[in-house]
């Protein structure tokens, strides 16, 4: 894989317009901006990971309450350290892209939310999830009991069959009713 | 040998034994089922009860088989979709992609070409679409803005760039039919007849235009009031004293093109509107059933991942903070007035009635002042005393003047009055709302009424050519007139706001330390209020376009130079507002009133059209009583064959079938609607019930498995690391979620036990 915006090859460049939802430009300009991230001899090396820090150095993510969860969500790294090499950011910008079906989407903002990683959305998830919202500081956080009454009231929304939690099936549901989501759930660089 | 023991607690029914099975039997679903036979006596009852036990007997037979054959399915809908559309890896991706070239080089080559081409077709498509969105209009501003502040203010301005469009396209439309053939004639040989004056009373038309020396401050006050050398120009209607244009192989027909293109420009924008809204108003509907998911879309939708912005990231917590806890207080409130005790009702309701009485009488007073002053600046413009130049100005203006000074202060006032009505918040917000969009839209009505009364008083009653042709000469020029002095004053006042009002505010703000600037604060950028503010705008546009063809001109110009300074204010001046504005609602809410103003707008143009008579002394339509006569005068001269269609067409019997087969339509579709909502709160019951059957079928997993490890205390090792690596997929099937529990011990199965 080429480092530079003229070694991405033009083979590679139609593949990978194949396999995302990304327009030409866009990928020129993830690669750009990737590459900018990357050092000076790290540019030389193909494949290169580059750590978590460094990511969410970019603007795009900086403001993101989720970004560590994203990170970890594209990452394909085998420690789990939430690196991202250039096909996983492409990943991510394609997620996260205009065209990108609903489905997709929905996917990747169920494993986003789930933050235990056990394939369910639980109680919590839920708490987590609304304490990255509201921010995590004391004063902007939301009582115990306003807390309890909240994910009592998604759980009776979204629970259809009243195990307790969210599996994916049942986000995907409610997601795709929820009128928002498409046009929130979105990120171009 | 554990796992055999739990897989002959479900493996016994692979031959599809499956009544046998005690355990199958004791499933809750099954034990509810035999109990509804038992009390269900509906035929549709019963047919339903056994599908789900087919259903839920066929669940039982979790295996290898049925796991299998689910994965075969799902390759099979994955063959069909593009591969970007998996939810994998760029790797698994790129396998998946060899892999299915290598399957490809399989198929017959028809099959293979057919593969080729749609994919080229899809590229095709794509670099269409690309190249498409990169013409779009300030596509770099609205994503500025969208990174900045979130989707609800950028709905606020891709709202406006749809009217910039919308206008332009109407302004092209008027332009080559109206405008174009004018211009052409001379060029291409083309003969115009002009429409005669036949002598009468009716038809004389004095000239406005200045003779002599003309001063510089008199052509501003043309420029602003549309009057003097303004009067005669392709601005107005009156100009377009046009009958016939010989062009050398066809004639034009230009009072049937004028009425055409209005008719056409109404229509489009009603198409337009309604195309736009529909998926919004799909979804509202969906949302209001039940008012399904409110916390739900909050949550799981809350977050706008495009901003960029730390302060604004900060903001939107601060505002969702305030949102949750708004409606969790909204929800206690809803308790609260459930509460109520009758002597408590009784007093909101005699408040309520009595602030409502006062609302009317606030618009009643505003609708007269609106009417005096109408009549009193018509006035004051027939008798040309010139007594100074700004005061003739402020006689021009003050219609406009007044209606703006009143949709200022009422909103300030219903914002005040709501807080004793004692609503919810949410319907607060609604119903202040309502009341503005209201008084907006009615002021236009109430100035176009006066101007109508002024337009039909004659000295000696009836009037002779069916309107005052002594004062009004010509009376659509004179509409246009005053709809071009609306427009142009509502930009002025806009421009006016933001530099002398919101920028000192600001100023004052940021270097104020006293007590009462920072209570005061900055301005909000209230959606609302704005979005009333261009859709009046909008409303005043689609009524001039009759009167005056080149205000959708005009207006594109206007709200091309309103985006640009609403973007700086917003940046600059103000601040977004505490209660956020969904993207969802907000859309919703601009077209309807977008649709509302335009439904105020036809009613004004079509009563002029097909009603009040016609100026006899200027304008394409002298030679016929009303406009609309163009219609039935060219039609009566079509063929025989196409005029007893069109004839057929406008009967009474056409109207009322087409009406009752519309209706038949309309009925079909709302019980097809219920039918389906029958089905949904069905299957939610049978889900429900299978969440049941999956808790239950745990535990006895989880017994199973301990009477196992008692029994064979030897093997230890449980297969966990798979937990690892949940399994996500993308189907919105529920079974495989199921199996894949079984799959893996839950991992708070000791609870269970």
């Amino acid at each position: 894989m080429g480092t530079t915006a003229s070694q991405l090859g033009k083979d590679l460049l139609s593949e990978y317009q194949e396999l995302t939802f990304l327009t030409k430009q866009e990928i020129l300009l993830a690669h750009k901006r990737f590459t900018e991230l990357l050092t000076k001899d790290e540019k030389d090396l193909p494949n290169t990971r580059v750590p978590m820090e460094r990511i969410l150095t970019l603007p795009e993510l900086k403001s993101n309450p989720f970004r560590r969860r994203i990170c970890h969500v594209f990452s394909t790294c085998e420690q789990k350290d939430g690196s991202l090499t250039f096909e996983d950011f492409l990943d991510l910008l394609s997620a996260f892209s205009d065209s990108a079906t609903l489905e997709i989407k929905s996917h990747y903002a169920f494993r986003i939310f789930d933050f235990d990683d056990d394939g369910t959305l639980d109680s919590g998830d839920l708490e987590k999830l609304v304490n990255c919202l509201t921010g995590e500081t004391d004063d902007t956080r939301l009582t115990v009991e306003e807390m309890r009454q909240l994910i009592s009231n998604i759980l009776e929304e979204s629970d259809i069959d009243k195990d307790g939690t969210v599996n994916l099936s049942e986000f995907q549901h409610v997601i795709s009713r929820s009128p928002d989501f498409v046009s929130s759930f979105k990120i171009v660089l | 040998m554990e796992a055999m023991e739990v897989d002959s607690v479900f493996y016994t029914d692979r031959s599809g034994r499956v009544t046998s099975n005690p355990l199958l039997d004791q499933l809750p679903s099954y034990q509810s089922l035999l109990y509804r036979r038992k009390s269900s006596t509906g035929g549709t009852k019963r047919r339903s009860s056994t599908r789900a036990r087919l259903s839920s007997s066929g669940s039982g037979k979790w295996g290898v088989n049925t796991v299998n054959r689910l994965e075969e399915k799902q390759k099979g809908q994955t063959e069909q979709r593009p591969i970007r559309e998996l939810a994998k890896t760029m790797a698994e991706k790129r396998r998946d992609k060899t892999q299915r070239l290598v399957e490809a080089r399989e198929l017959s080559s028809w099959r293979q070409w057919r593969q080729s081409t749609r994919r080229n077709l899809r590229r095709l498509k794509d670099d269409a679409q690309e190249w498409l969105s990169s013409l779009q209009l300030w596509r770099g501003d609205i994503h500025l803005i969208e990174g900045m502040f979130g989707t609800g203010i950028l709905s606020y301005f891709s709202f406006l760039r749809f009217l910039v469009m919308l206008n332009m396209i109407i302004f092209l439309l008027m332009f080559s039919f109206v405008m174009l053939p004018i211009i052409m004639a001379p060029y291409s040989s083309g003969n115009t007849t002009y429409n005669q004056n036949d002598g009468s009373i009716c038809s004389v038309y004095p000239s406005s235009a200045r003779r002599g020396l003309v001063i510089f401050h008199e052509h501003i006050t043309d420029l602003l009031s549309g009057g003097g050398f303004l009067e005669q120009t392709y601005l107005f209607y009156g100009y377009y004293k046009v009958d016939k244009i010989h062009f050398p192989s066809i004639t034009y027909n230009l009072p049937l093109a004028y009425l055409l293109a209005t008719v056409a420009y109404l229509f489009l924008s009603l198409i337009w509107i309604v195309k736009r809204s529909a998926t919004g108003f799909k979804r509202n509907l969906v949302q209001d059933e039940d008012r399904f998911q409110s916390f739900c879309n909050k949550i799981f939708a809350g977050w706008d991942f495009c901003i960029t912005n730390e302060n604004a990231a900060r903001l939107k917590r601060s505002s969702l903070l305030y949102e949750l806890k708004t409606d969790l207080e909204e929800e206690r409130i809803k308790q609260k007035i459930k509460d109520r005790t009758r002597k408590e009702k009784c007093r909101i309701y005699v408040i309520r009635l009595i602030l409502n009485l006062f609302v009317i009488a606030v618009l009643a007073g505003c609708f007269y002042s609106i009417y005096v002053a109408t009549v009193f600046s018509q006035e004051a413009q027939m008798n040309n005393t010139k007594v100074n130049f700004i005061v003739d100005l402020i006689n021009e203006y003050l219609p406009s003047i007044v209606i703006t000074l009143a949709n200022f202060i009422t909103p300030l006032l219903f914002s005040v009055i709501i807080n004793y009505e004692d609503y919810s918040p949410a319907f607060e917000i609604r119903f202040t709302l309502m009341r503005c969009v209201f008084m907006r839209l009615t002021s236009i009505g109430v100035l176009l009424f006066s101007l109508w009364s002024q337009i039909t008083k004659c000295k000696e009653e009836p009037c002779v050519c069916g309107y005052n042709h002594v004062l009004y000469s010509c009376w659509e020029t004179r509409v246009g007139q005053e709809m071009y002095k609306l427009t142009v004053f509502d930009f002025i006042i806009i421009v006016a706001v933001t530099i002398f009002v919101e920028f000192p505010r600001k100023l004052i703000v940021k270097y104020c330390e006293c007590g009462l600037a920072k209570w005061w604060g900055q301005q909000e950028f209230a959606i609302p209020q704005n979005v009333l503010e261009i859709v009046y705008g909008q409303t005043i546009c689609w009524i001039g376009t009759f009167y005056c063809p080149m205000l959708p001109a005009i207006c594109t110009i206007k709200y091309f130079f309103i985006f640009y300074i609403k973007k700086v204010s917003l940046m600059n001046n103000c601040r977004p507002a505490t209660r956020p504005f969904r993207a969802s609602s907000s859309n919703f809410f601009f077209l309807g009133v977008l649709l509302i103003g335009l439904a105020l707008a036809c009613l004004p143009v079509i009563v002029s059209v097909a009603q009040i008579n016609c100026s006899q002394a200027c304008g394409p339509f002298v030679n016929y009583t009303t406009s609309w006569e163009v219609l039935p005068t060219t039609v009566a001269q079509l063929p025989d064959g196409v005029r007893t269609l069109l004839f057929a067409l406008s009967s009474e019997a056409f109207a009322v079938s087409f009406f009752v087969f519309t209706c038949l339509a309309m009925f079909y579709v709302i019980a097809l609607a219920g039918a389906h909502k029958r089905v949904i709160n069905q299957l939610r019951d049978q889900l429900a019930m299978e969440g049941r059957d999956k808790r239950f079928l745990i535990q006895k997993l989880c017994q199973a498995q301990r009477l196992s490890a008692i029994k064979s205390p030897a093997s230890k090792s449980q297969p966990r690391s798979s937990r690892s690596s949940p399994c996500y997929h993308t189907s919105f099937s529920n079974n495989f979620n199921e199996a894949v529990f079984l799959a893996h011990p839950p991992p708070d199965s000791s609870t269970h036990v």
